[in-house]
C-alpha cells in the first residue's frame, strides 16, 4: 500500500483513539470540579463522595488520554514531515503554547488534586481540580487554533516556499475557531454527562446507593441538556460557516451534486452513486437545509459539480491539473448525519430524564434508565463522526487550499516503516482498551465505597497514629 | 542574539530542565526493580515520584513543541529520520504513564507486578534511546540536500551511540537514586544512599570513556574546546562532590549535584551542536543549523513574547508542587499509587 494511505489510517486510528478519551477528560474534569465546588459550599459529604468517586474514573481514562496525546504530536514529524516543515512556522506554535499553558497546568494539578486530598486545604484542593479543567478546556483552544488553520488558512504568506504566520491575532480570532471550539467543549460536556448519567442509570435500575446515583444523575442530566443544546447551536453556526468557507465539504456533507432549488430541500436519505455522481434514491426534507445554510428558509447552494469546476480553476495552478476535490462523498454524507441523529438523540434524551426527575417518576422509569446504559457510547460516536466528516470531507486538502495530503507525507518514510508501527499501535490500543473498559467496570460495581488499601492496612503502625 | 539562537538556547533550558526532573523519576523507575525487596517498598518508592512523574514528562512534550514552532525543519527531519527510535520511545513512555495509574487497581500481585515491570522499562528504555538520539545526532546523520534524513540502523544505533545512551540512563539511574535517599525513610533510604555510592563510580568511569569517545567521534571540542573543557571539569567536580555528600548523609546536596551532573552533561551536547541542530554525516553544506530550519522573525518574537509571560508561572506552581509533596514518603502513611 502506499504511504500516503498508511499514514492516513494510522493518523485516523490515533487520533479516533485518542478522541475517546478526550472529550470524556474534559467533560468529566468539569462535572467533578462542580461536584467537589458543591462540597465546599454545602458541606455535604455526599459530594465529596462523588468527587472522589467518579474521580476515580476519570483518571483511569485521563491515564490513557494523556500517553495517547504524546503519539499526536510526534507523529506530525513521524509521518508528515513535508507538512511540517510547510506549516511549521504557523502550526507549531499554538502546539507549543498548548504544551506550555495547558499541559503543564493540567498535569501539575491532577498530581496536586490526586495526592492532595489530605494535604491541601480544602479551596486550595479545589482550585486544582478547576485549574485541572481550565487545562484541559485549554489544551483544546489551541490545538483547535491549530485545527482551524487546516480548515481556513488565515495570518499566514507564503514565504520562501512555506506557510508563514504574519498574524498570530488572526489564527486566534479565525472565524472557524470560534465555531469549532464551543461546539468540541459542548461535545465534550455531553461526553462526561451522558457517561455520569449512564452509570448512573446502571446502579439505580440495580437499587444500589439510590441517593449518590440519583444526586449524580441529576447533575448529568442538567449538563448533558446544556451541552447537547450547545452542540446543537454551535453546529448550526458551523454549517453556516462551512458554506462560506469550504462549500465542497457542505455539498459532500448533503450529497448534492446539481446545484440546489431555492429554497433547498434538506436530504435526510440519500442513495449516492459516487459513479455516475448522481443519487439513485433520495429522501427530502423541504426547506430545510436553506435553513440549516442560512438561518432563513431560502437560498440555495452548489452542487459537487459546480463547485469542482470552480475549484480546478482556482487550484490547479497549485496542485496540477486534473485534481478531483471532491472528498469521499459518502463518507462525509453519512456520517454527518450520523454526528446530527446521535446529538438529536442526547437532546431528547436530556429532555425526558429532566421532566421525570421533575415529575419525581425518574427512579419508575427503568425503561428510560435502561436506555441511558447504552446512551454512554451515544457522545463518543457523535464526536467521531463529527471529526470523520471534517477531516474526510476536507479531502484533498490536508491545509485547505494550500496542500494536498499526498504532499504531506513524509518522504523518507517508507510503507514497511508505517505498516509495522501501526501494528504495534493497534496491539497496544487494544491491551489498553481492555484493560481500561475492565477497570471501569470492576470501579463502577464496587461503588462509591471508600478504598480499602491493602498496604497501607498491613502496615499499620499500633504506636503511631498517623499510620491508622 | 537573533530570535532564533534565543530559542536555540530555550530548547536546550527545556530539555535539560526535562533531564534533570524526568531523570530523576526515571531513575527511580529503574531502580524499583532491584533496589525494592518487594512489593510494599516499590509502592514506597513508586509513590515519591507519584505526585511528579506527568508533569516532568511535559518538559519533552513542551521542548518537542518548541522545535516544531521554533524549528519545523530540525522538528521534521527528527522526528521522521528517527522513526522506529521515537516509535519506541513512544511505546515505553505509553506503557510507564497507564502503570503508574493501573498497578494498585486490582489487589492482585501478579497484577501490580506486570505494571511494576512496565515502569521498569518504560523508565529504562526512554532515556536510553534518548541519549542514542542526541549522541548520535552530535557524531552526524545521512542529512541530504533536501534536509531529509535516510538512516541505516548502523547510523542509528553504534558503540559512540550505545554508550551515550548507557552514560545518559546511569545518570538517570544515580539521580534517581539521590533522590530516593532524599525522599524516604529507613531501609530504602541507606539502601539506595549505599548503591548511588557504588554508582558514582560506575558513572564516573562511563563519563571518561564517553569523553574520551566524543573527542574522537565528534568535533564538539574542535568546536567550542574552552567550553566544553569547563563543562567537562563541572561535571567531574559535580559527580565527585555527589559522592562526598552522599557519604556525609547530606541527601539534598547529593541529589543537587546528580542533578547539576546531568544538567551539564546534556548542556555540552547542546553547545558542541550549536549553531547545528542537525549535523550531517555527508556534507558540511547540508547541515541544519538555527539559520536555516528556523521559522520566520515574526512567529520567533510571538513564541518568546508567550513563553516569557507563561514560564514565571509554570516554574511558580511546580516549584509549589514539590513544596507541597516535600515530606518523606513511607508505608505508614496511604499511597495513593
Amino acid at each position: 500500500m502506499d504511504p500516503v494511505m498508511l499514514a492516513r489510517i494510522q493518523f485516523a486510528l490515533t487520533t479516533i483513539y485518542h478522541f475517546f478519551f478526550v472529550p470524556l477528560t474534559i467533560g468529566l474534569a468539569f462535572i467533578i470540579a462542580l461536584m467537589q465546588t458543591l462540597y465546599v459550599v454545602k458541606k455535604n459529604e455526599i459530594y465529596k463522595k462523588m468527587a472522589k468517586f467518579w474521580g476515580h474514573l476519570f483518571l483511569i481514562n485521563f491515564a490513557v488520554g494523556v500517553v495517547t496525546g504524546i503519539i499526536q504530536e510526534f507523529q506530525f514529524g513521524m509521518n508528515w514531515s513535508d507538512y511540517s516543515r510547510f506549516v511549521g512556522d504557523v502550526f507549531g506554535a499554538p502546539l507549543a503554547i498548548e504544551a506550555l499553558l495547558a499541559f503543564f497546568m493540567e498535569s501539575t494539578f491532577i498530581g496536586l488534586w490526586i495526592f492532595g486530598w489530605d494535604r491541601l486545604p480544602k479551596k486550595v484542593h479545589l482550585a486544582s481540580i478547576w485549574l485541572v479543567s481550565i487545562g484541559t478546556m485549554l489544551s483544546g483552544f489551541w490545538i483547535l487554533t491549530a485545527n482551524s488553520f487546516m480548515q481556513v488558512p488565515v495570518g499566514y504568506e507564503i514565504r520562501n516556499g512555506r506557510a508563514e504566520m504574519v498574524d498570530f491575532l488572526a489564527l486566534i480570532t479565525n472565524g472557524q475557531l470560534w465555531v469549532e471550539f464551543p461546539h468540541v467543549i459542548t461535545g465534550a460536556l455531553c461526553t462526561g454527562a451522558f457517561f455520569v448519567a449512564g452509570v448512573s442509570a446502571y446502579n439505580l435500575l440495580k437499587k444500589k446507593h439510590i441517593q449518590f446515583y440519583k444526586k449524580s444523575m441529576n447533575i448529568a442530566l442538567i449538563i448533558g441538556l446544556v451541552g447537547s443544546l450547545g452542540t446543537a447551536f454551535s453546529g448550526h453556526a458551523q454549517a453556516q460557516y462551512l458554506v462560506k468557507t469550504q462549500p465542497m465539504k457542505m455539498a459532500a456533507a448533503e450529497g448534492i451534486w446539481e446545484d440546489t432549488p431555492d429554497p433547498a430541500p434538506w436530504s435526510a436519505f440519500a442513495w449516492i452513486d459516487t459513479k455516475n455522481q448522481k443519487n439513485k434514491f433520495e429522501l427530502n426534507i423541504p426547506y430545510a437545509l436553506s435553513y440549516l445554510s442560512y438561518s432563513k428558509f431560502e437560498g440555495s447552494l452548489k452542487g459537487m459539480k459546480t463547485l469542482q469546476a470552480e475549484y480546478a480553476k482556482k487550484y490547479d495552478r497549485i496542485v496540477g491539473e486534473g485534481t478531483n476535490y471532491i472528498p469521499p462523498v459518502k463518507t462525509t454524507y453519512w456520517s454527518f448525519r450520523l454526528m446530527v441523529g446521535f446529538g438529536m438523540a442526547m437532546i431528547l434524551l436530556s429532555m425526558i430524564g429532566l421532566y421525570l426527575w421533575k415529575k419525581g417518576r425518574l427512579l419508575q422509569s427503568s425503561r428510560f434508565l435502561k436506555i441511558l446504559v447504552p446512551a454512554i457510547s451515544f457522545p463518543f460516536l457523535a464526536n467521531t463522526f463529527g471529526w470523520v466528516m471534517t477531516e474526510v470531507g476536507r479531502q484533498p486538502w490536508t491545509v485547505f487550499g494550500l496542500m494536498t495530503t499526498a504532499d504531506a507525507v513524509s518522504p523518507n518514510v517508507s510503507s514497511g516503516t508505517i505498516l509495522f508501527s501501526i501494528m504495534m499501535y493497534t496491539l497496544i490500543f487494544t491491551i489498553l482498551a481492555g484493560v481500561m473498559v475492565y477497570l471501569m467496570v470492576r470501579e463502577i460495581k464496587r461503588g462509591p465505597v471508600e478504598h480499602q488499601d491493602v498496604n497501607s492496612a498491613v502496615s499499620i503502625d499500633p504506636f503511631n497514629k498517623a499510620g491508622v | 542574539m537573533e530570535l532564533s539562537e534565543i530559542w536555540f538556547v530555550l530548547i536546550s533550558v527545556l530539555f535539560i530542565g526535562f533531564f534533570f526532573l524526568e531523570g530523576f523519576d526515571f531513575g527511580v523507575g529503574m531502580s524499583t526493580r532491584f533496589l525494592a525487596r518487594d512489593q510494599k517498598e516499590r509502592t514506597v518508592m513508586v509513590n515519591t515520584i507519584g505526585p511528579f512523574w506527568d508533569a516532568n514528562e511535559v518538559w519533552l512534550i513542551t521542548g518537542a513543541g518548541a522545535i516544531f514552532a521554533a524549528f519545523p525543519n530540525w522538528y521534521a527531519t527528527m522526528f521522521s529520520g528517527y522513526y522506529l527510535l521515537m516509535l519506541v520511545v513512544l511505546l515505553g513512555l505509553i506503557g510507564r504513564g497507564v502503570a503508574f495509574e493501573f498497578r494498585r487497581k486490582v489487589e492482585d500481585t501478579r497484577w501490580t507486578n506486570t505494571w511494576d515491570w512496565m515502569i521498569f522499562f518504560g523508565s529504562l528504555l526512554p532515556p536510553f534511546l534518548l541519549g542514542v538520539l542526541f549522541t548520535s545526532m552530535l557524531k552526524g546523520m545521512p542529512i541530504g540536500e533536501d534536509m531529509n534524513m535516510e538512516a541505516g540502523f548502523s547510523d542509528v544505533i553504534n558503540i559512540y551511540s550505545i554508550w551515550g545512551g548507557f552514560t545518559i540512563t546511569l545518570l538517570c539511574l544515580l539521580h534517581g537514586l539521590t533522590f530516593l535517599s532524599l525522599k524516604t525513610e529507613g531501609e530504602i533510604r541507606q539502601r539506595s544512599a549505599a548503591l548511588a555510592k557504588k554508582l558514582v563510580l560506575a558513572v564516573f568511569g562511563s563519563l571518561v570513556v564517553f569523553v574520551g569517545l566524543s573527542s574522537f567521534v565528534t568535533d564538539i571540542f574542535e568546536m567550542r574546546p574552552i567550553l566544553e573543557l569547563i563543562i567537562v571539569v563541572l561535571i567531574v567536580l559535580a559527580i565527585g562532590l555527589s559522592y562526598y555528600f552522599i557519604s556525609n548523609k547530606r541527601e539534598g546536596m547529593a541529589f543537587t549535584m546528580t542533578g547539576l551532573g546531568i544538567m551539564l552533561t546534556v548542556s555540552s551536547i547542546f553547545v558542541g551542536l550549536f549553531p547545528r541542530v542537525m549535523v550531517s554525516s555527508l556534507n558540511k553544506a547540508f547541515d541544519l543549523t538555527v539559520y536555516n530550519a528556523s521559522s520566520g522573525a515574526y512567529s520567533l518574537k510571538i513564541m518568546t513574547i508567550v513563553a516569557a509571560t507563561i514560564l514565571p508561572f509554570v516554574l511558580g506552581y511546580t516549584i509549589y508542587s514539590y513544596y507541597v509533596f516535600r515530606k518523606r514518603v513511607s508505608d505508614k502513611e496511604h499511597l495513593t499509587y
